[in-house]
């Protein structure tokens, strides 16, 4: 008898000593995760001879101050980056949605000659890396004197075979029968695609919109390239911008607000599409 | 009639797909074509668009060079290090995650942040928390301190300093993606299983081992592949950290030295570029190949 309230007793501790472990190993994680965000806004708020002042960082401040948010806007050009890059993924992202929803329409809904053949194309040209065709794409942009330009920033990247592909999925799951009922009805089928494919798949398309937005807001490497007009920087270039001829190399509270202030659209963003954005990123998303 | 009807499908469907091909054409396929004919052509002017002749110049210049030897030699480490590491921590950490009720959501929306971040911009944060300068040792000397040990200069200091930086915040940036497929994988697991598991008195060990491991192990080997190319890949974590000046750093990568090439003080060489970009994805396609066919082996489908 007991023997096995020993035994159940000994279970209990060795579960709750793994539960313990557990948590400990999911806190430690997040505290990784969560700290240079709690860094940098704590960073933005000390004030600029407190920061210096500190030889050993302090965890806390006592007298926060919103002086650096100022100083951000109004020392470097804060202000111009972030509408840059707002016109940036709104332009980017609204001519991707319509090029792509015509081409996941054409593949998935109409039918016409040669379309297996582009279909493979398009496939193939899912694994062509960005690295490869860059090189090129500079110097066409360069020729056609598109540098400093928003057409040159946008127009590269406003296809995605892999998001045409994802739609065409979505479009294939809708009944035939719709589309023949439809057609009996005599509705154009422009009018079918915008009436009724694009409201059945609007999870689909808020899912690559979101996407999409995330991409455009940190690219960097593409506006590197075909800016060096601050006037056409987006803030991942202002960010280096600011770090390397900005406020001063010491001024590192300004430099966090203005780090805060780039990175709180999109974590609001993901905030409030929480559940979209995390399906919509194990379906097709990538970075590292 | 048939065939009326059959011209003006045809048609309606080429013009819907019109805009995509013109773009891709333009932007994509034009260029994949053009940057072998760049790499292949000696002494490129971009100025005045002539070149001398056609050969293997390119190549053995870039592989002579001992800005792309570093760059090289950089990227292998980072892979090597990162892709094992963040697969395995994120692996810990799914399983974890999956084993608890109560705040799980809560973990995984923290968890998932450094997704939406800007790189350059959290970089400057980690920069900063790594960073000795005259004014102040910086918080993780501090820790380093507390431990008893001397404080290093992690972003201008001694080479392995830099390197665990790197691979530090790479880590960092990586991990959602992985943590995300890795706990919806494990999810997807049949409980079918772990109770007859349970029913056998398996062990935790001994199920994690047989069953979930293998029944997960197609989505561990998609992280793995993933990861390689993006670690592969890896640029802009490093011009977060140490600024663009990489090559003064020591820390470029291979992507760092094709853009380098391409533009800024080192630049206006579009068929170096080539050639390096050009061996890039050799090496990348190489390693890809040499995991699919090992995972023929060890992958349970």
């Amino acid at each position: 008898m007991t023997d096995y309230g020993e035994i159940e007793k000994r279970a209990k501790t060795r579960k709750t000593a793994l539960n313990t472990i557990t948590y400990i190993l999911l806190v430690f994680w997040a505290v990784i995760v969560l700290f240079p965000f709690y860094w940098m806004i704590l960073t933005s708020v000390k004030s600029y001879s407190a920061y210096n002042s500190e030889y050993i960082p302090a965890f806390f401040t006592l007298s926060p101050t919103l002086q650096n948010y100022a100083d951000a806007f109004t020392a470097v050009p804060l202000g111009r980056y972030f509408a840059n890059t707002v016109i940036f993924t709104v332009v980017t992202t609204a001519i991707m949605l319509v090029v792509i929803t015509l081409a996941a329409f054409a593949i998935a809904r109409l039918d016409f000659r040669g379309k297996n053949i582009a279909f493979v194309i398009f496939l193939s040209l899912m694994m062509i890396p960005n690295e490869l065709v860059i090189i090129t794409n500079f110097v066409t942009v360069t020729n056609l004197d598109m540098r400093n330009t928003f057409p040159g920033l946008i127009l590269p990247s406003v296809t995605s075979v892999f998001y045409i592909y994802l739609l065409k999925e979505n479009f294939e799951q809708i009944p035939d029968s719709l589309y023949y009922a439809a057609k009996v009805d005599g509705t154009s089928d422009l009018k079918y695609l915008l009436r009724v494919m694009i409201p059945i798949s609007k999870p689909t398309l808020i899912t690559i919109t979101i996407l999409k937005v995330i991409e455009c807001w940190n690219s960097y490497v593409w506006p590197r390239l075909i800016t060096d007009d601050e006037n056409y920087f987006l803030v991942s270039n202002g960010i280096q911008e600011i770090r390397e001829n900005g406020f001063g190399r010491e001024n590192i509270p300004a430099m966090m607000a203005a780090v805060v202030v780039i990175s709180l659209p999109l974590i609001i963003l993901f905030l409030i599409f929480r559940k979209k954005a995390m399906a919509g990123v194990s379906r097709g998303g990538t970075k590292g | 009639m048939r065939k009326r009807k059959l011209t003006d499908w045809g048609l309606k469907g080429w013009l819907y797909l019109l805009p995509a091909i013109l773009f891709l054409g333009f932007f994509m396929v034009y260029p994949l074509l053009d940057v072998f004919i760049y790499s292949f052509e000696e002494g490129y002017n971009s100025a005045s668009q002539t070149y001398y002749g056609v050969g293997w110049y390119n190549y053995s210049y870039i592989l002579h060079d001992p800005y792309f030897l570093q760059a090289v030699k950089n990227t292998f480490i980072l892979v090597m290090i990162t892709v094992p590491l963040s697969t395995g921590i994120a692996l810990l950490i799914s399983v974890a995650l999956s084993s608890i009720k109560t705040l799980r959501e809560l973990f995984q929306t923290i968890y998932f942040l450094p997704y939406v971040t800007n790189t350059l911009a959290v970089g400057l944060v980690f920069m900063i928390l790594f960073q000795k300068t005259a004014y102040t040792d910086g918080l993780v000397n501090l820790f380093i301190n507390w431990f008893g040990g001397s404080s290093v200069d992690f972003i201008d200091g001694p080479y392995s300093a830099k390197m665990f930086v790197l691979c530090f915040y790479t880590i960092w940036v990586v991990m959602p993606f992985k943590i995300l497929i890795l706990t919806s994988a494990l999810s997807s697991v049949n409980q079918v299983y772990y109770n007859a598991a349970r029913v056998d008195g398996t062990s935790k060990i001994r199920t994690f081992m047989r069953i979930t491991l293998p029944m997960i192990s197609p989505m561990i080997f998609y992280l793995v592949i993933t990861g390689f190319i993006g670690a592969f890949k890896a640029y802009s974590d490093a011009v977060a950290l140490f600024g663009t000046n990489l090559n003064a750093a020591e820390m470029n990568t291979i992507v760092g030295y094709v853009y380098d090439m391409l533009y800024g003080d080192s630049g206006g060489y579009p068929s170096y570029a080539s050639a390096a970009a050009i061996i890039l994805f050799s090496i990348v396609l190489t390693i890809t190949c040499i995991n699919l066919l090992m995972s023929q082996k060890k992958v349970h489908y």
